[in-house]
């Protein structure tokens, strides 16, 4: 199985790695598909379907048709070699050394590979697939984040009603 | 025991891929054509082979023997891409579906997930790209307007084709389509109460939202696959021929074969959701439970079923391509997002309502 790991992780990263290579905007937004992909692989590797489906339905299925739907509709010329990017350049080493710093802390704080990982209770009367168990915790643990959550895209789904039409009578 | 498991996958893989949905989709193009014919008064191709049965075998040699020219101002990799990433899809969906209960003591699907149908709209939202770089690959316009009217015409039916399957699900509390098929072998098919608990005040009650989520499902589904009423993406009096105007030979062919593919799979989800996937009516040859052994002629009587009501589903999708006129563009957009969409949200509430009063 850690074969598969292996192949899925290294194409998560070349996708990752497509996206700020390509020139060609369409390229990198496919790029990122790839990556999502991956990404939903791993986490079935992981036995959590759900989560890898939704990946694959939400990022890779809905967001990025519309991503790369506008890309094409704007028809972005590929990226023009400017003078030095200063700012660019500058703005990209701060934040590649703050991650790095961040990343080499969390792992060199954390006893990965010795500690285990406490095993999962199953939610009392429900189902053993993994979709009863999130379903079951959504609704009863943590009810209350899942109202603010749905509250909280509708109201974005207004406002972006109310910002495509400019005229409001 | 590895390498069982593996050759078993392995074997179900290319049975029920390439030598069963493959061929099943030469069939109904074959199929189409003789319907059409029919429905035409014409006669349909009848040369090639007994019936013209061949006749998708000459096609396919002429698809292949053709030049297979690429245009000088096409986006030369996107452009080769594009018809596989509308055929692959199709065919993965697959994987999911339970072709039948069991043979050699092997359940009859690919992989056994416990999230079926979720999976089908997953792998089948990923179809659209297929398009979506099809019409922007070819750099000419009638290419892009279809592929840009596929991509929200497909987006917008996405939502009320996962919307209008939540009442079942609701209904039989399980998303394994193994288990939602033999729930609905023992108890009466989805739209078919008629035998075992579904033969109650209960089961005639909740088939009134089912009834109404296999409206939308079925209408979505044609939306889905690009089929006509809906086939605004390559409606030929207004776009040429959509979206693949700019291919030839295998590579047009192989948009064919996905939506054909895709159709296949589509009746294969609805027959599995509604209509009781391979069992047979009235509780006939029904397994004790998902994990009994089955009999040997027992399971190939309930492959055949699955496959019977698969042909139904196709032949009733090609009858309507040939009734029905052509959706304007503004009407299926409407019809998308008000009316399904909304009848699918009511459908839920009132399946809930439902299950409530009768708890």
């Amino acid at each position: 199985m850690t074969f598969f790991f292996f192949i899925f992780a290294a194409l998560t990263l070349m996708g990752g790695i497509g996206v700020v290579v390509n020139r060609n905007p369409v390229s990198s937004a496919f790029s990122m598909i790839i990556s999502f992909l991956g990404l939903a692989a791993l986490f079935i590797q992981l036995d959590a379907y759900l989560v890898g489906i939704l990946q694959i339905l939400v990022y890779a299925g809905a967001i990025m048709v519309l991503f790369l739907f506008i890309i094409m509709l704007l028809d972005i010329p590929k990226a023009e070699k400017k003078r030095f990017p200063v700012f660019t350049l500058g703005a990209s080493i701060v934040v590649v050394v703050s991650f790095a710093t961040l990343m080499i802390t969390v792992i060199t704080r954390s006893d990965i590979g010795s500690a285990k990982l406490p095993p999962i209770e199953p939610v009392k009367g429900t189902g053993s697939s993994d979709v009863h168990q999130i379903g079951e915790l959504l609704f009863s643990t943590y009810w209350f984040p899942i109202q603010v959550v749905a509250v909280l895209l509708l109201v974005s789904t207004v406002g972006v009603v109310v910002l495509s039409k400019r005229e409001l009578k | 025991m590895d390498w069982y498991i593996i050759l078993a996958a392995t074997i179900k893989i290319v049975v029920f891929v390439f030598l069963v949905t493959l061929p099943l989709v030469a069939m109904s193009v074959w199929a189409e054509r003789r319907v059409s014919a029919a429905i035409q008064d014409r006669v349909g191709p009848n040369r090639v082979g007994p019936a013209g049965l061949l006749q998708p075998v000459a096609d396919g040699i002429k698809f292949l023997l053709k030049e297979d020219f690429t245009p000088n101002h096409v986006r030369k990799t996107y452009y080769w891409l594009a018809p596989a990433l509308t055929m692959i899809p199709s065919l993965l969906t697959c994987a999911v579906i339970p072709f039948g209960s069991k043979l050699f003591g092997e359940k009859m699907v690919i992989a056994d997930l416990d999230v079926g149908p979720l999976f089908v709209f997953a792998v089948a939202s990923l179809t659209v790209y297929g398009i979506v770089l099809a019409g922007w690959a070819s750099n000419s316009k009638y290419p892009f307007l279809g592929s840009v009217r596929s991509t929200s015409q497909m987006i917008s039916y996405e939502i009320s084709l996962g919307l209008s399957i939540v009442p079942l699900l609701m209904i039989y509390g399980e998303l394994n389509l193994g288990h939602i098929v033999m729930e609905q072998a023992q108890n009466g098919w989805a739209l078919l109460p008629l035998w075992g608990d579904g033969l109650s005040i209960k089961g005639w009650l909740l088939s009134i939202p089912l009834f109404i989520s296999f409206v939308v499902f079925t209408t979505s589904m044609f939306a889905e696959t690009n089929r006509l009423p809906f086939d605004l993406p390559e409606c030929e009096t207004e776009l040429v021929a959509g979206y693949h105007t700019e291919y030839s030979s295998m590579k047009f062919a192989l948009f064919f074969l996905g939506e054909y593919a895709a159709m296949i799979i589509g009746s294969g989800l609805a027959v599995t959701l509604f209509f009781g996937g391979w069992s047979l009516p009235f509780g006939w040859l029904t397994p004790e439970s998902v994990d009994a052994e089955v009999p040997f002629w027992h399971g190939l009587i309930h492959l055949g079923a699955f496959f019977a009501k698969v042909i139904l589903f196709i032949l009733f999708f090609i009858a309507v391509r040939w009734t029905l006129p052509r959706f304007r563009y503004d009407q299926l957009m409407r019809l998308g997002w008000v009316v399904f969409f909304e009848l699918a949200l009511a459908n839920v509430i009132l399946t809930a309502l439902l299950l409530m009063w009768l708890k």
